[in-house]
């Protein structure tokens, strides 16, 4: 234990020595997120200090072994890490699917070959991921996807079109989902796949969001030739990668919430809609909204403090990610509803320069997405009922 | 520290609820309040938990107990209420131990600590005097009188008031109804002059009472703490007192919902179990994560109180208001799921409804706690 207390005093010691200033206040726009890649900008010095610092330690992916790149430490550690970096406000220096998502995959079922080649990089930030699942007629029901990749010597042939795919426009490289066994049933059939963006047939065509941003794409593959060595696990069996895979994105999106960072909501409410004497919000309806959210939040985040103690003691269910995916993401939304209605009409300028290009309501838009994005609420439910409850025909 | 129990709690859980669960299932309330029982509980019980060292739980290890903690106390009551069990453990054993070794003098601990161990005192904290939780609106009079106190004034929903051998009563030795200044903690034998005491059936046929004071006189060594300095003493307890309430809603919803499930995959209409609709199994779901999340929330609530007691306020404020929501939404969907068969008197299912509703409104209920939180963050 006293081990661990040494851990948090260098710890602490070090992220205050080598976290600047402007990397511990709370992220306002998209250009705050340094998301890697080859053609990566910093959007200011700071935060290429950060990452770099962070990168050198091995913290921009904590718990994954030295050998790839990650930092080593063990799960005890890398919640002291985490507690820390909350404490004093510390952004993540490097956001990526690499990390979120393949690289979890990868550590579980790609080949030796395959880790060292992919997952140093992704540490590093010089490769950006993105994920190609969602197809039109394969949403929630992804397993019946379409795209095909058919079999030619060393290689496959891909052919088909995803939806969705998140910044498909900037990423380096795709993982994908891609039928290979068009006879076999639906779950049966499908291999996970990695490629480059830049081989010849692939293009992506922006959609644009409610939000007015445009951070997803059609993707297309017009005769992509890909390696057969690039299928991670078994071909075929690219369903159980794809479900693993999904178990670590859903972890990452419910607690994607801004918890307990930036002003507090009752702060933020108190400017526009002002306080009484004894400091009450005038808007008691408000009040009240507020402070049950933040009953909910603070049990949310005690929630995934549990979840992360009970995998480590071997205890937690592998669907409860589902759990805290569908409950973070309704949360989140709530929160947005809340900072829309303290925000009056304010809140509803779109354009100024005062509202930050209407920073607030764009924001609040995109969060209607977390409970779709990652599979939708309804589908959290389902799979809870059925995988965690056992109850019948779900 | 994890957030889960450690290996010693584990063992501390499977025995209260070997115990309870073999002696004290829901047919024994049943029986208690069919029977019209005069104490309400069963005294037999309350030795065998005696002699586990459950009532002793919270009493240090100098005065007979065992010296532990609120998540131990937790662990408990969360097994009492999976069979409602009643028992003075909630106002005897957690909230009198912790206002007698938190607050009293050496002379009152060696008087009354030993004995709330070894199962032979039975207390009541009495608290409350409107319909609403509002301990600072105390307005129970204890004026000078002598070398002691005359106390003047009513009690109500005082949990095992009828039974109690010692009561500790909060009362206002100065001040107005509304401030902390001016409230005192007094130790009083409910057998004293002045004192009546009604005991009050309720609809979870758990036990409470309503007490008046006419004069009641206490010396001046019957004062618990200090004079008008009561107020944080007082919420300290009712901290404590609230982390075990929302302990036996963890219990109660989790039993309610493993009970509903069950049924779920047994009942057949439309010549399919009714466990197939969707409609239900996403009610269902959302039912299980709540459960979920406030366990963790309740959890989390009573480590503070262990390991940071000054700073356990809003823990406690977030468990007491969330497994009160939870604990409601649980015997809803408990008995709409059960339809029809929800209803009866019969079926154990409206006893949880029943005690869900007391233990929402003991030591405030979901309102309250996000009122008090809300003020603990200025807005
Ligand atoms: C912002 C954003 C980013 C995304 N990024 C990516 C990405 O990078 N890569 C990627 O592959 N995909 C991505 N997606 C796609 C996302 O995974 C899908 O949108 C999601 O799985 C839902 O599929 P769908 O849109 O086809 O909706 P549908 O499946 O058509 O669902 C429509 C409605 O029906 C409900 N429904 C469906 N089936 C059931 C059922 N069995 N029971 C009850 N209700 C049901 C759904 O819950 C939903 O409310 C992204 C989506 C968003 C919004
Ligand atoms: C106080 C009271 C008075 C009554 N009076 C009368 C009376 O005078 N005459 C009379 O004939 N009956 C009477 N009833 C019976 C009442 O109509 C039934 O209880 C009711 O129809 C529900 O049937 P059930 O109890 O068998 O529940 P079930 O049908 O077993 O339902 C159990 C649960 O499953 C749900 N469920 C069932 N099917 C579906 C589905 N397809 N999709 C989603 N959910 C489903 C139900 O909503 C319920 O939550 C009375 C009931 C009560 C409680």
């Amino acid at each position: 234990m006293s081990g661990l207390e040494d851990f948090r005093r260098e710890t602490r010691g070090w992220l205050e020595a080598n976290c600047p200033p402007e990397m511990r206040r709370p992220m306002t726009s998209e250009g705050d997120t340094f998301w890697g890649g080859r053609n990566a900008k910093f959007s200011s010095e700071p935060q290429r200090v950060w990452f770099e610092r962070m990168r050198d330690k091995g913290w921009t992916v904590p718990d994954w072994p030295r050998e790839y790149g990650g930092g080593g430490l063990d799960a005890a550690e890398h919640k002291v890490l985490r507690e820390e970096m909350a404490a004093m406000g510390a952004r993540s220096p490097l956001s990526s699917f690499g990390i979120w998502m393949l690289g979890p995959a990868l550590l579980k079922y790609g080949t030796e070959a395959q880790k060292k080649e992919h997952l140093p990089k992704i540490a590093a930030g010089l490769i950006r991921w993105c994920q190609g699942y969602s197809e039109p007629n394969a949403g929630s029901d992804l397993a019946s996807l379409q795209t095909r990749a058919d079999s030619d010597g060393d290689d496959y042939v891909i052919n088909g079109q995803k939806i969705w795919t998140s910044y498909a426009n900037y990423a380096d490289w795709i993982f994908c989902l891609v039928r290979t066994d068009p006879a076999a049933k639906k779950h049966d059939g499908i291999s996970f796949i990695l490629f480059d963006m830049a081989s010849k047939g692939v293009s992506t065509k922006p959609i644009l969001l409610i939000s007015g941003y445009s951070p997803f794409c059609e993707t297309f593959f017009d005769n992509v030739r890909v390696p057969k060595s690039h299928v991670v696990g078994a071909v075929n069996r690219g369903w159980d990668v794809a479900k693993y895979l999904l178990q670590h994105e859903r972890a990452m999106i419910s607690g994607m919430g801004e918890r307990g960072v930036g002003r507090p909501l009752g702060q933020v409410a108190a400017d526009s809609v002002g306080a009484d004497a004894q400091g009450r919000l005038e808007d008691s309806m408000l009040r009240s909204q507020i402070s049950t959210f933040e009953i909910d939040e603070a049990a949310l985040s005690a929630a995934a403090e549990r979840a992360v103690d009970l995998a480590k003691a071997g205890q937690s269910h592998p669907a409860f990610s589902s759990a805290m995916k569908y409950y973070g993401t309704e949360l989140n939304k709530r929160r947005h509803e809340i900072l829309m209605s303290a925000g009056g009409a304010d809140a509803l300028e779109w354009e100024s320069e005062r509202s930050k290009g209407g920073a607030r309501a764009r924001a609040w838009l995109r969060t209607k997405a977390n409970s779709i994005e990652g599979g939708t609420s309804e589908v959290m439910l389902g799979i809870v009922a059925k995988r965690i409850l056992d109850l019948p025909g779900a | 520290m994890a957030l889960v129990l450690t290996e010693e709690q584990t063992m501390l859980r499977d025995s209260a609820r070997g115990l309870i669960s073999d002696k004290a299932p829901v047919s024994h309330l049943r029986q208690l309040r069919d029977s019209q029982d005069a104490a309400g509980f069963s005294r037999d019980l309350w030795k065998a938990f005696a002699e586990l060292g459950f009532s002793g739980l919270l009493v240090p290890e100098k005065f007979g107990g065992s010296g532990l903690g609120c998540v131990e106390a937790g662990v408990v009551m969360e097994e009492i209420g999976r069979t409602l069990m009643p028992s003075p453990f909630l106002s005897t054993a957690v909230l009198a131990a912790s206002a007698l070794s938190r607050g009293g003098s050496e002379a009152q601990k060696s008087a009354h600590l030993p004995k709330i161990s070894d199962g032979s005192l039975l207390a009541a904290f009495a608290i409350d005097e409107g319909a609403k939780h509002r301990p600072l609106q105390i307005k129970l009079q204890a004026v000078r009188s002598g070398n002691g106190f005359r106390l003047n004034g009513a009690k109500a929903f005082v949990v095992d008031g009828h039974t109690a051998e010692l009561l500790i009563v909060a009362a206002r030795t100065g001040g107005a109804a509304g401030e902390r200044e001016g409230l005192t903690l007094f130790l009083v034998d409910p057998r004293s002059k002045g004192i009546a005491i009604e005991r009050t059936a309720m609809v979870d046929s758990h036990n409470a009472a309503r007490i008046e004071f006419a004069n009641a006189e206490v010396d001046a060594d019957s004062v618990l703490g200090e004079v008008d300095q009561g107020a944080a003493l007082l919420e300290g307890v009712l901290n404590i007192g609230r982390g075990a309430v929302a302990s036996e809603m963890v219990g109660l919803s989790e039993e309610v919902f493993g009970r509903t499930v069950a049924y779920l995959k047994e009942r057949k209409q439309f010549g399919k179990l009714i466990g197939e609709f969707q409609a239900l199994q996403h009610r269902a779901a959302q039912l299980y994560i709540d459960i979920e999340i406030t366990r963790a929330a309740v959890l989390k609530a009573l480590q503070t109180l262990d390991r940071d007691f000054e700073h356990a306020e809003s823990a406690v404020a977030v468990a007491k208001a969330r497994a009160g929501s939870t604990a409601t939404l649980a015997v809803q969907e408990g008995v709409q799921m059960h339809g029809g068969m929800g209803m009866t008197d019969q079926f154990d299912i409206g006893f949880f409804m029943k005690r869900a509703r007391v233990c929402q409104e003991l030591f405030g209920d979901t309102n309250y706690h996000a009122d008090q939180l809300a003020r603990m963050k200025s807005y």
